[in-house]
């Protein structure tokens, strides 16, 4: 037998017979309907405490607010995405004031050094938000692929405020994930940090090192 | 079936010497006792404003009904995996599922692997299979490169290198990679982080744990803090997630709420920085994420527990290590002196299944049944009554369940059984009890004043002169 069929067929005749499974209530979870002016405030309260960094735009004019940043914080190269905004925005918007842009359009084996050495940041749209715990969700896609988020030294993601959610819960439901998973699905809530040397913070350790959220208000 | 952990069944047995050396060792103390204080006082924090006692109803429940329909949706799982293109591996211990990625590693003519924090591969003592076979194996996890640069195992199982502090490591890692020795942290994560880079772009395969299954939409959750378990499981070309079979759960509603319970429990905090889930491999039109996407299922005795009504509460487990953290005897001792894979509570109630109850016998009775940790699970399994059936089970057991976990009885003594034998029959005949409780009060200077290991650090009680019933009796006389 092989050893599949081994476990299933233990797992299947259980000498202590069949068991029966208690019903689960989930309404602990359920949370007030906040109004997305309090769920920015609630999910800035939630990220700002581990470092991730927020900006309210005005909506039809972040690009502004992004060059801004940038230019603080002396960014040379921005990786944006191959297609759809926020890339296309950009490309189009022929700015002075941005720093070079690189585009993610090749597979990773072709150009992995460079993107592990040489992008400053990165910018990537999001599918939304969690106000309870300041999370950004992200479904990476053939135009904003995966490593986008996590290798470059500074991610910067554009979050629209109609898009937030009160909880991962509400959001899961809401946007219907069980109909169909991407390949990678994330949620991202703060910069990658560790607290496995005597137990103190260190950010950056092999993600960013910043996390920015702009929220498009 | 293979016995392999983190340390030797040998090891496991030397329980007391290893406990007595970590006490009497202030710096392991200290480290344990501070971290631990601080753990505690964050889970209490984040729980604040939340309904726990629901919480941790609805986290039991999720769980138990998991369980109660686990070989449906092992199925389940499988059938989704391989439709989302990945493939499904079943081990039936720790062994045969080191041979599983072995050849899965060989196939690719792997030289290099990268790992991500996972406690089954621990239990598989996977890193010494793969090394004994030419290939390299790195954790990528802070905590664990450290603990592997020693040569170590990890000390809790969500805070490996807990037990060594920043002057230690710092010289550990000029001995070891020829890091400047320095006592800031952010220094020695950042040269860590340069290291492991490296690491992770000539890696030839990425290797993962797995925090839930979700069998509706073959999914795997990980959850963490630094990024490393997205770097394994994004930048090598093949990626092979080993978990137990417990793991798996049916909807992506129920992970929102073992989420919420896990990460709190765990370090106190609303959510990781990262929770990342993974439904296949790379379609061919991404440009990056594995080509191959591999899930080992590892039993390891995980069915033999699924069997037994009580011991089944073990299998809720979602490794958040709140009792370890909790639990005044781990916080003395530390997770080394255990000498298993999984220390503190939960090592205690899972090992002996593992290993078998003689070699892991002093576990059980490493307790005083405070009951700390069953308060604290998050998925409320009553881990002191766990304790009380394995430590009935290491000397009978018989009579109340069937015996189930492997070496049963061996700590059953021969004398000990006796006494309790003459124990019983003494309270259950009056005449020969007022005389046995008589005879002992008159005879009171003859009691031994050593006991044993009681007398170590008490003075031994001395019976009183007269029993309680002649004292009533001569004061109503
Ligand atoms: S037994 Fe409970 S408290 Fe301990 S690690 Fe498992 S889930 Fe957490």
């Amino acid at each position: 037998m092989s050893a599949r069929d081994a476990i299933l067929n233990r797992l299947r005749h259980r000498s202590g017979g069949e068991l029966t499974a208690p019903a689960r209530d989930f309404s602990v979870l359920e949370r007030p309907q906040w109004s997305t002016g309090e769920k920015v405030r609630r999910f800035r309260e939630a990220i700002e405490p581990v470092h991730g960094e927020v900006h309210q735009c005005p909506a039809d004019n972040w690009i502004d607010c992004l060059a801004e940043i940038l230019a603080q914080k002396g960014t040379r190269k921005l990786l944006v995405g191959n297609a759809g905004d926020p890339g296309d925005s950009l490309r189009q918007a022929q700015r002075g004031d941005l720093p070079e842009l690189m585009i993610y359009d090749e597979p990773i084996s072709s150009w992995q050094a460079h993107l592990f050495e040489e992008v400053d940041a990165s910018l990537t749209s999001t599918r939304g938000g969690i106000a309870e715990t300041g999370s950004l969700i992200l479904w990476p896609t053939v135009a904003e692929p995966r490593l986008m988020s996590l290798v470059p030294p500074v991610h910067i993601a554009l979050l629209r405020a109609d898009q937030l959610y009160t909880t991962l819960h509400e959001a899961i439901r809401e946007q219907d994930w069980s109909a169909g998973m991407p390949t990678n699905a994330l949620l991202v809530s703060g910069p990658s940090k560790t607290a496995d040397i005597e137990q103190t913070l260190a950010y950056g350790v092999h993600g960013p090192k910043e996390l920015i959220v702009l929220i498009l208000e | 079936m293979s016995q392999q952990t983190g340390a030797s069944p040998s090891d496991v047995r030397q329980f007391h010497p290893r406990a007595r050396a970590a006490i009497e060792n202030p710096k392991i103390r200290r480290n344990f006792r501070s971290a631990m204080d601080g753990l505690m006082s964050k889970r209490r924090n984040a729980f604040s404003g939340w309904d726990l006692e629901a919480l941790r109803d609805l986290g039991a429940a999720i769980r138990q009904n998991a369980l109660a329909q686990l070989p449906d949706l092992l199925e389940q799982l499988e059938a989704k995996l391989t439709e989302n293109g990945v493939r499904v591996h079943w081990a039936e211990d720790g062994e045969q599922a080191c041979r599983i990625v072995l050849d899965i590693c060989q196939a690719r003519k792997a030289r290099s692997v990268i790992k991500g924090k996972s406690m089954v591969s621990e239990e598989m003592d996977l890193n010494h299979y793969l090394e004994a076979r030419d290939i390299e194996a790195l954790e990528s996890d802070l905590g664990e490169y450290i603990v592997q640069l020693a040569h170590e195992t990890p000390s809790h199982i969500i805070m490996p290198a807990i037990h060594k502090n920043t002057g230690e490591i710092s010289e550990l890692m000029h001995e070891k990679t020829g890091t400047e020795r320095s006592d800031d942290v952010e220094y020695l994560t950042a040269s860590a982080r340069q290291q492991l880079r490296e690491k992770f772009m000539a890696a030839d395969v990425g290797i993962s744990g797995v925090n839930f299954a979700v069998a509706q939409t073959g999914t795997l959750c990980l959850v963490e803090n630094e990024g490393n378990g997205r770097m394994t499981t994004t930048v090598p070309p093949c990626h092979i997630a080993v978990t137990g079979i417990e793991k798996v759960v049916p909807t992506l509603e129920d992970v929102t709420a073992l989420l919420a319970l896990l990460t709190r429990s765990a370090t106190g905090q609303h959510i990781t920085t990262y929770v990342n889930m993974i439904s296949g491999p790379r379609k061919t039109e991404e440009l990056d994420g594995p080509e191959e996407v591999h899930l080992v299922l590892v039993d390891n005795g995980r069915s033999g527990i699924y069997q037994d009504d009580q011991l089944l509460d073990t299998l809720r487990c979602i490794r958040c290590g709140a009792c370890m953290n909790h639990c005044p005897v781990y916080t003395r001792i530390g997770g080394h002196a255990y000498g298993t894979t999984y220390p503190g509570p939960i090592g205690k109630i899972l090992m002996p299944h593992l290993l078998g109850l003689d070699e892991t016998r002093h576990l059980p009775s490493a307790s005083s049944l405070c009951g700390a940790c069953g308060e604290v699970c998050p998925v409320k399994i009553p881990i002191p009554d766990l304790l009380v059936r394995l430590r009935q089970e290491s000397v009978n057991g018989d009579q109340l369940h069937p015996a189930r976990v492997r070496g049963h009885g061996s700590k059953r003594h021969a004398g000990e059984a006796l006494a309790w034998k003459t124990w019983q029959w003494v309270h259950a005949h009056p005449a020969a009890y007022r005389m046995g409780t008589a005879l002992a009060s008159r005879f009171n200077r003859l009691q031994p004043g050593k006991l044993g290991a009681w007398t170590r650090f008490r003075t031994a009680p001395r019976l009183a002169s007269k029993t309680l019933h002649q004292r009533l009796k001569e004061r109503d006389s």
